[in-house]
């Protein structure tokens, strides 16, 4: 259990609304390459119950939620290719 | 047109008066809000052919048509049953049973919500009561098709169990669960029974399917929504087969048949009798008695 994830790309979504939260987070990770990981902050609330599902949903792997303690958290999201 | 026309009777088949005299409005037949291309096709041919050429949408999921005249009913029913369209029912029975698209669409979806429509559908629709009894079934906890707003609710859910050796610990369904039943404690989850839903929401966003979901369906009775509403309510716990379900939903039925006085809702004959008759009933039906 790796407390500290590498990433490749990150990005923040604290200042989208949904639908453009999961739009904007999926627009990034197709910028990278297979095997990639992307760093996306995100707000509490829907964004962090929704988000991480929807990248399971289009067959990426889910690696890591960190709370931030700020009222937002950071998801990390390998890149996998379909 | 020197006979009287026996409204009752047409209504039975669908056929709703209207304003205008001597027209009516006829209702469909359309099971879990599903109604196949060529039906569409029928459905609008008849409408221009002898209605006005539009449908209303009810509230319900079903479709009627408006504007149809009493003299042209057998060849309207006779030609919609040709392009495979049935006609629906009013009036004191199993009505339109109602759904959403469920988890052969939708990604939320615990149940396969259209195909128990229509096992449903042949199992009571047009079923005579003493008034009208709606089924209704949605596939999560997100209830889009209102499961509690009918005489007999049915809600998909799963019982969930916790895989740790499948967990990474990444902390997705802690914050995906919205009834805050789970907490992370040195890296393995924790849930509190009494506050889970069985919405599911652990299982679908799990990364590493380290939550194992058994679906099952979560039974309301004696909904309303019309002159008076109530919520259907939950006497039985989730049911896991469908063996269970219908003997649950037969027993539902019967007692309604049996107990309630003519044109009295179900709700209004659980509120005469109090509940407990049909909380022995559903869940003896339940424990696998009859």
């Amino acid at each position: 259990m790796a407390d500290v994830i590498e990433f490749d790309e990150k990005i923040d979504i604290t200042d989208k609304v949904c639908p453009l939260t999961f739009v904007t987070a999926k627009v990034a990770i197709e910028e990278l390459d297979d095997g990639e990981v992307l760093a996306i902050r995100l707000n509490d609330g829907e964004p962090v119950q929704n988000v991480p599902r929807s990248f399971k949903e289009d067959g990426h792997q889910v690696l890591k939620l960190d709370d931030n303690g700020d009222g937002t958290y950071t998801l990390y999201v390998r890149k996998v290719e379909e | 047109m020197a006979e009287a026309i026996d409204y009752k009777a047409l209504k039975a088949g669908g056929f709703m008066k209207q304003v205008q005299k001597g027209y009516g409005s006829l209702r469909l037949q359309v099971i879990g809000g599903n109604l196949d291309a060529k039906a569409i096709k029928t459905v609008a041919e008849v409408a221009e052919k002898y209605g006005h050429g539009y449908v209303h949408m009810t509230s319900r999921q079903g479709i009627e048509i408006p504007f149809i005249h009493v003299n042209d009913l057998q060849k309207v029913k006779d030609e919609l049953k040709e392009g495979g369209v049935g006609t629906g029912v009013c009036g004191p029975r199993v009505r339109t049973i109602t759904a959403c698209q469920g988890s052969e669409i939708c990604p939320s979806g615990c149940i396969d919500t259209y195909t128990l429509a229509k096992e449903l559908d042949a199992r009571y629709f047009g079923r005579e009561l003493p008034h009208k009894f709606k089924f209704g079934v949605t596939g999560c906890q997100n209830n889009c098709l209102k499961a509690e707003e009918n005489d007999v609710g049915i809600k998909g859910g799963m019982t969930v169990e916790y895989k740790e050796d499948a967990c990474i610990s990444c902390g997705v369904c802690v914050k995906a669960c919205r009834e805050k039943a789970l907490t992370m404690t040195d890296g393995k989850v924790e849930i509190d029974r009494t506050k889970c839903n069985n919405c599911a929401r652990c299982v679908k966003s799990c990364p590493t399917d380290a939550w194992e979901g058994t679906p099952g369906y979560i039974v309301s009775f004696g909904g309303t929504f019309g002159n008076k509403i109530y919520k259907a309510e939950e006497l039985v716990p989730i049911i896991r087969d469908k063996e269970t379900l219908f003997r649950v939903t037969d027993a539902a039925i019967e007692y309604f048949e049996a107990n309630a006085n003519p044109s009295e809702r179900f709700r209004a004959t659980l509120q005469r009798l109090g509940d407990e008759g049909l909380r022995e009933v559903v869940n003896k039906a339940y424990e696998g008695g009859n």
